[in-house]
């Protein structure tokens, strides 16, 4: 959007508003939550996993393959975490290495030479930050997945289904339909981390969790994700096949809106969609002492260094180094 | 809303001396300034504001600042210790821009390019809605004006003021570089100290060529991050240029006073493609694409099926010769 919409007053988040994230986040974690494998279950039919990114190897933080869905072939995609200690550490805890991106993009780019549509499932805390992610590009890994998603030729349905984390889940998250879990969150960094970063504390992560507004409710009011979809009782935890047939209906149903569009008309909404994401002001002000265009009397006065003819200011005059650094901004 | 700007530079009185933080020596200020912000005992490559890296890199008087306006937005009504607007604020009186990003078009050696450049001394040059609405029109505009586009990276990653619309700046920084490479349009990315997050998890690391300045801080996750996560030290030279060099990663290292002179080369190495007449910018649709499955989609979800499903699949396309594959391999015999 191009201008705010409900821009509400700054002040520290309400005791209300605190609970109500942080018990999300909560329920997000919770280790009964139903992981992709356990609603690939129930959503698709013939699931075939395939494995390895054909270039380093497999990462078991991500599984994808074939399925059909509702007889339709679909390729399907998504972290997975472990359920009990040892397949956590199987599935890294859900957080992938470049190869598992790689892995993804594989799966992708079978699935668009094929015309299948994709369906994607998000439920990770982040992408793996270690030093063996990094010698092989985790950033590289993750803006590639971004891009190759935003040309697919194909449609894209993303679920939200547990934790969305930062770009490791980004990675797997540009769509043409977003759709949540009720009790799914999304956020830029762990609220841990921001907590450490912003309020110098990570005890301060119920705070920055409401502060960052990453509930399912805060990222449809905010264009984030189009829709929620409903949780079984108290959470997904307790009932999984109910989890999956509400999202097997509404998966169905997004697939169906986007089946009739035209590829050209796909990619442009999958586009206008990116595009509009974010909250700006356009104040058609220029730049604070912006350098005037000179006259040719101050050109040539300049070159001649004519006396009493200003020099036009260098950028750097205008925007110089004043070296005051401050520890505390950073981003994400 | 006004800027309060300390135009001269007396204005805002800076220490005269500043710590060299590889090898110790006190610099002198305005020889930093004079010596392209670089350390004359060691050559450390201190960090420049964007106006020191616009004077570095264009021809003199030839840049003109594009969506200067554009202002941030607090969305989320966010609070930490102080709102995001008095951060915005503090920013802003400090620098004197409105945000981490300047954008524009300008020459270097005479060629034409669309150019972003962040300035870390903004919020940590942190990527927020401003910052990737004028990359995402910096790189549009280098399509519509079929000319290269260039991003000089110095940030921390996303701005998590703005949550998950922070996050989202991250594909729409991305998906015009989808674009560029279908119309053939050239992208050169410079990572300078620092470049890390999702800055580089997103078009910093999709260069058509990406060049590094010595010893940046280049990587993914923070040293600290990184090691409080894995709980092991991160081994030495871990996320610098040279190691992302080694590993792949970067095109080439390139110092400070050679760098202008790189981009004209690369310039001129790699113009934007040549386009016919008809000046088609995207290709053909693919003739094998989506549709065939998707009409059994739309038929089983119940959905309209398009009227372009007439394909013929013994036809391959036309090149933009008017030749068929086929009939190149014929002719090459
Ligand atoms: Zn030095």
């Amino acid at each position: 959007m191009s201008d705010a919409q409900t821009i509400q007053r700054a002040g520290p988040p309400a005791p209300e508003a605190v609970e109500e994230a942080w018990s999300r986040v909560q329920l997000a974690r919770h280790p009964q939550r139903p992981r992709t494998l356990d609603l690939i279950g129930v959503i698709f039919e013939g699931f075939f996993e395939l494995h390895g990114d054909r270039t380093f190897g497999d990462d078991a933080a991500i599984v994808g393959g074939p399925a059909t869905l509702d007889g339709v072939p679909v390729m399907v995609i998504g972290h997975q975490k472990g359920t009990d200690t040892e397949s956590n550490i199987l599935r890294n805890f859900g957080s992938p290495h470049p190869e598992g991106f790689r892995k993804a993009q594989r799966l992708m780019r079978l699935a668009d030479k094929l015309g299948m549509p994709i369906v994607t499932f998000l439920d990770t805390a982040g992408a793996f930050p270690g030093p063996a992610a990094e010698e092989r590009g985790q950033a590289e890994a993750i803006a590639s997945s971004i891009k190759l998603m935003t040309g697919l030729q194909v449609p894209i349905v993303v679920v939200v289904l547990g934790e969305g984390g930062s770009g490791g889940a980004l990675a797997l998250g540009v769509g043409d339909v977003v759709l949540a879990l009720e009790n799914a969150v999304y956020s830029v960094i762990s609220p841990e981390g921001c907590a450490s970063i912003l309020w110098r504390s990570r005890d301060e992560a119920r705070t920055a969790a409401a502060a960052m507004r990453m509930t399912a409710a805060d990222q449809v009011d905010l264009g984030v994700v189009d829709a929620i979809v409903a949780e079984p009782g108290e959470g997904a935890h307790t009932d999984h096949t109910a989890t999956g047939k509400a999202l097997r209906a509404a998966i169905i149903s997004a697939m169906r809106r986007l089946s009739g569009r035209e590829t050209a008309e796909l990619l442009a909404t999958r586009y206008a969609r990116l595009r509009g994401l974010g909250a700006y002001l356009e104040t058609g002000a220029a730049s604070p002492a912006r350098p005037e265009v000179p006259s040719l009397r101050r050109r040539i006065g300049r070159i001649l260094h004519l006396p009493g003819v200003p020099r036009r200011p260098r950028w750097s005059e205008i925007w110089p180094s004043n070296d005051t650094d401050d520890d505390n901004e950073r981003g994400a | 809303m006004p800027i309060k700007f300390p135009f001269s530079r007396r204005a805002a009185p800076s220490d005269a001396w500043t710590k060299c933080p590889s090898c110790d020596a006190q610099v002198f200020n305005k020889q930093l300034e004079r010596n392209q912000r670089l350390c004359p005992s060691c050559g450390h490559h201190f960090r420049m504001s964007v106006g020191e890296r616009l004077d570095l890199l264009l021809d003199r008087e030839s840049f003109e600042e594009r969506d200067a306006g554009l202002e941030a937005v607090d969305r989320l009504g966010f609070h930490d210790d102080r709102p995001y607007d008095d951060r915005l604020e503090a920013s802003r009186v400090k620098t004197g821009l409105r945000d981490a990003v300047v954008w524009g078009t300008g020459t270097i050696e005479g060629q034409r390019v669309a150019i972003g450049i962040f300035d870390f001394r903004f919020m940590g040059g942190s990527m927020g809605s401003v910052v990737g609405e004028k990359l995402a029109r910096c790189f549009e505009t280098a399509l519509a004006e079929r000319i290269p586009a260039i991003v000089v990276s110095a940030s921390g990653g996303a701005r998590m003021q703005e949550g998950t619309l922070a996050l989202m700046q991250l594909a729409k920084t991305t998906a015009p570089l989808v674009r560029l490479d279908d119309a053939g349009v050239p992208f050169i990315a410079v990572l300078t100290d620092p470049t890390t997050g999702g800055v580089l998890a997103s078009f910093a690391s999709l260069g058509d060529v990406i060049l590094a300045e010595p010893k940046a801080l280049i990587g993914f996750a923070g040293a600290r991050v990184a090691s409080d996560t894995v709980g092991e030290e991160m081994p030495e030279g871990f996320q610098t240029a040279e190691f992302l060099l080694t590993h792949g990663f970067v095109d080439a290292v390139v110092p400070r006073p050679e760098l202008r002179s790189s981009l004209a080369r690369l310039l001129r190495l790699l113009p934007v493609a040549a386009v016919d007449d008809g000046a088609q910018t995207t290709p053909p649709e693919r003739p094998w694409g989506p549709i065939g499955a998707l009409s059994g989609l739309a038929e089983r979800f119940g959905g309209a099926v398009s009227e372009t499903i007439g394909i013929d699949v013994d036809q391959p396309p036309a090149d933009g010769n008017g030749r068929t594959p086929a009939a190149e391999r014929e002719e090459a015999r």
